[in-house]
């Protein structure tokens, strides 16, 4: 078992051709992901890598009957990919592509109200469920297949943390960036639910960042409902005030969006929070161990 | 993205949203002449800094005549002006917003800003104008009033009358203040606004609403589609090594420390200057070389740290995924060539390609320590610059 992602989905690439799309779109293929088809518009009829081509993501799901997407697109025309793999009703659209404007994503966000679509990303390294199905641009070789979920905001410090676990023994099931942006589609509550409901994960690995409060707000969640133990990690403790938060976003949130004040949210609900990135492996193994499930998680 | 305050008010001019009369002026003769044109009794002196608190630094005064508008332009020009917002260097004012005097009635507070749980832009709004948000926030958070924006339909006008009379704003002055908080919210959609913050805005004896000060910044992420704002960026108010480091979408924000950091993705390359602290170092800065690099960019990278003379050491911490690790590592080793090594440099690579990464260094020739972990690097980076 795992979540979002497995050996049954159905992959296509929306901006196949473009050269970053390629180099993971083989990537994906050799890990074993099922890429059925890709799309770029004008470009259909044509092949790359194996796999056909197709001008709308509507001819390419009725034609190979794909039910996720990965989105490549560059920034200035994602949201309308985004939209389109919405519109073809996808189960997943996973949104690689970083630097989309803002008010684009917010509008998104509007259009998917009510629809089926789950949306990951963007600006995010894409879904893993090792040895089963890789979406994204993660290098693969690094995950294990096991019982830790590690759900993140950035896409270097997931690897980091997944490269931690496996090298000690811990394989996950299944391992989701959900981005860095300020909109995005699934948030950690989602991703958290997911894996409490998912019988082959035991603990989860939490990754956040400084801005906003969706961290705050996940520690409450795990607090209320999740019954598996959540270890967490923020990065951005010695980040300088000011730079990336502006003035009246500070005012939404309260005051809120400080390293300082999530692990202390996170540590009150229950999460033990690595003191730096290069022990996140290392406390979740610690906890594991004082809640008798390191035996059950050492995978390899 | 951010814009000095004369530029924003132009920019709201054009879309209908009431400012007062002014004009920029980058000499005191200029000044003067621009009080001149404007031919109102009171004139206000603005040093243009892309900071707050210019009032209570000096930074802004009000001028009887022209001979008072000459006196502090004078003394305004070329001044250092030190902020809450500036650092403890100050910004030196090069620019000068000369704005008629208004008849002020009372100060209020209009904000746009992205609130991310619910992913709409909302309009914040509170009587408290002048003073702080966040000040106002903490203290007394039930005068703060929000609507939260449906992107399809925009602002409506029941939202911004809602928020006029929430703020008291009298009845005399309703349908201004409504066509001043739609406007805004159109410039803020148009322009791809990040903040739009109007504080104050006033209420003045001739019966308008204006916006007294004006701070707008824009996603950075849109300016591609925004050329008019494009035009507005000021380099003078940016760090060079920033300026250096857009110019190679490369993200950079200089820092105080001696320890140089070149690592991709902004959570590794928060971590990064996370775990240098913690081993009892000090980054010099934050920079994230992205998802698409290539050797020249990581190579202007390395420049761009090199250039900061505060710099005693590298730490490059890259775990490739996008980003592939003979990449990077031929970029490191094409910079070093060309700027010329002579202080430590411990590299960590892992990811995608890393053992072709390892190989190009190692074959390099160059003096470059290899880092197994991030602990490891960290450690390693700490102790040779101390």
């Amino acid at each position: 078992m795992s979540v979002f992602v497995n050996k049954d989905t159905k992959v296509i690439v929306q901006g196949i051709t473009g050269s970053t799309a390629l180099f993971h779109t083989k990537q994906m293929l050799d890990y074993g992901t099922k890429i059925v088809g890709g799309v770029t518009p004008k470009k259909g009829g044509t092949e790359v890598e194996g796999v056909p081509v197709f001008d709308t993501v509507q001819e390419a799901v009725e034609q190979t009957g794909a039910n996720a997407s990965v989105i490549y697109v560059p920034a200035p025309f994602a949201a309308d990919a985004i939209m389109e793999a919405v519109d073809a009703e996808l189960d997943l659209a996973i949104c690689i592509t970083e630097h989309i404007p803002v008010m684009d994503m917010v509008k998104v966000k509007r259009y998917m109200e009510g629809k089926k679509t789950r949306l990951v990303g963007p600006n995010c390294p894409g879904v893993i469920t090792p040895e089963e199905c890789k979406i994204g641009i993660m290098p693969g070789y690094i995950h294990k297949k096991g019982h830790i979920g590690v759900v993140s905001r950035s896409g270097t410090l997931t690897y980091e943390a997944v490269h931690q676990l496996s090298e000690q023994g811990f394989g996950q099931s299944t391992a989701v960036g959900i981005g860095g942006d300020p909109v995005n589609g699934t948030d950690f509550i989602d991703v958290l639910k997911a894996f409490n409901e998912d019988p082959d994960t035991e603990a989860v690995m939490m990754i956040g960042e400084i801005g906003g409060t969706a961290e705050e707000e996940a520690a409450e969640w795990v607090k209320a409902n999740m019954s598996k133990p959540v270890v967490g990690f923020i990065g951005g403790a010695t980040a300088p005030p000011g730079k990336r938060m502006g003035h009246a976003g500070a005012i939404i949130s309260g005051g809120k969006g400080t390293a300082d004040e999530k692990i202390k949210i996170m540590n009150d609900c229950g999460i033990q929070v690595a003191e730096t990135p290069a022990v996140m492996g290392e406390t979740l193994i610690g906890v594991l161990k004082d809640k008798g499930l390191h035996d059950k998680c050492k995978t390899h | 993205m951010n814009i000095h305050e004369y530029q924003g008010k132009e920019l709201l001019r054009k879309y209908g949203v009431a400012v007062p009369n002014g004009r920029v002026a980058y000499t005191v003769d200029e000044a003067v002449e621009a009080a001149k044109a404007l031919g109102s009794n009171v004139s206000v002196v603005k040093a243009q800094i892309h900071a707050g608190g210019r009032g209570k630094a000096g930074g802004v005064k009000v001028a009887k005549n022209l001979d008072e508008v000459r006196t502090y332009a004078e003394e305004i020009l070329g001044k250092t002006l030190v902020t809450h917002q500036t650092g403890p260097e100050g910004k030196e004012v090069k620019r000068l917003l000369i704005e008629e005097g208004c008849d002020i009635k009372k100060e209020y507070y209009v904000g746009l800003v992205l609130d991310r749980a619910t992913s709409r832009v909302t309009m914040m709004a509170s009587e408290e104008g002048g003073t702080e948000i966040e000040e106002v926030a903490a203290e007394t958070p039930e005068k703060i009033f929000k609507e939260v924006i449906d992107p399809v339909v925009g602002l409506t006008p029941f939202q911004a009358r809602r928020l006029a009379f929430n703020i008291n704003i009298p009845k005399e002055y309703l349908s201004k203040a409504v066509k001043f908080m739609l406007g805004l919210y159109t410039v803020f959609e148009e322009k791809d606004c990040s903040i739009a913050e109007i504080n104050p805005l006033v209420t003045t004896g001739d019966g308008d609403v204006l916006a007294l000060d004006a701070k707008l910044n824009f996603d950075d992420n849109a300016v591609f589609r925004q050329k008019d704002v494009a035009e507005y960026r000021d380099l003078d108010e940016e760090d060079e090594k920033e300026i250096e480091a857009s110019k190679h979408d490369l993200s950079y924000i200089a820092l105080d420390g001696n320890i140089g950091c070149m690592v991709n993705g902004a959570g590794l390359a928060m971590a990064t200057m996370d775990i240098i602290k913690h081993y009892g170092g000090d980054p010099a800065n934050f920079l994230d070389v992205g998802g698409g690099a290539t050797a020249e960019k990581v190579t202007e990278a390395f420049k761009i740290i090199l250039s900061d003379s505060n710099v005693k050491g590298i730490l490059v911490n890259i775990f490739g995924g996008i980003m592939k690790c003979d990449v990077i590592a031929e970029g490191v080793v094409e910079a070093t060539k060309q700027v010329g090594l002579e202080i430590p440099l411990v590299v960590r690579l892992e990811g995608t390609n890393v053992d072709l990464g390892k190989k190009i260094l190692a074959d390099s020739g160059l003096n470059i320590t290899a880092a197994e972990s991030m602990a490891d690097g960290a450690e390693k980076i700490v102790s040779s610059v101390k």
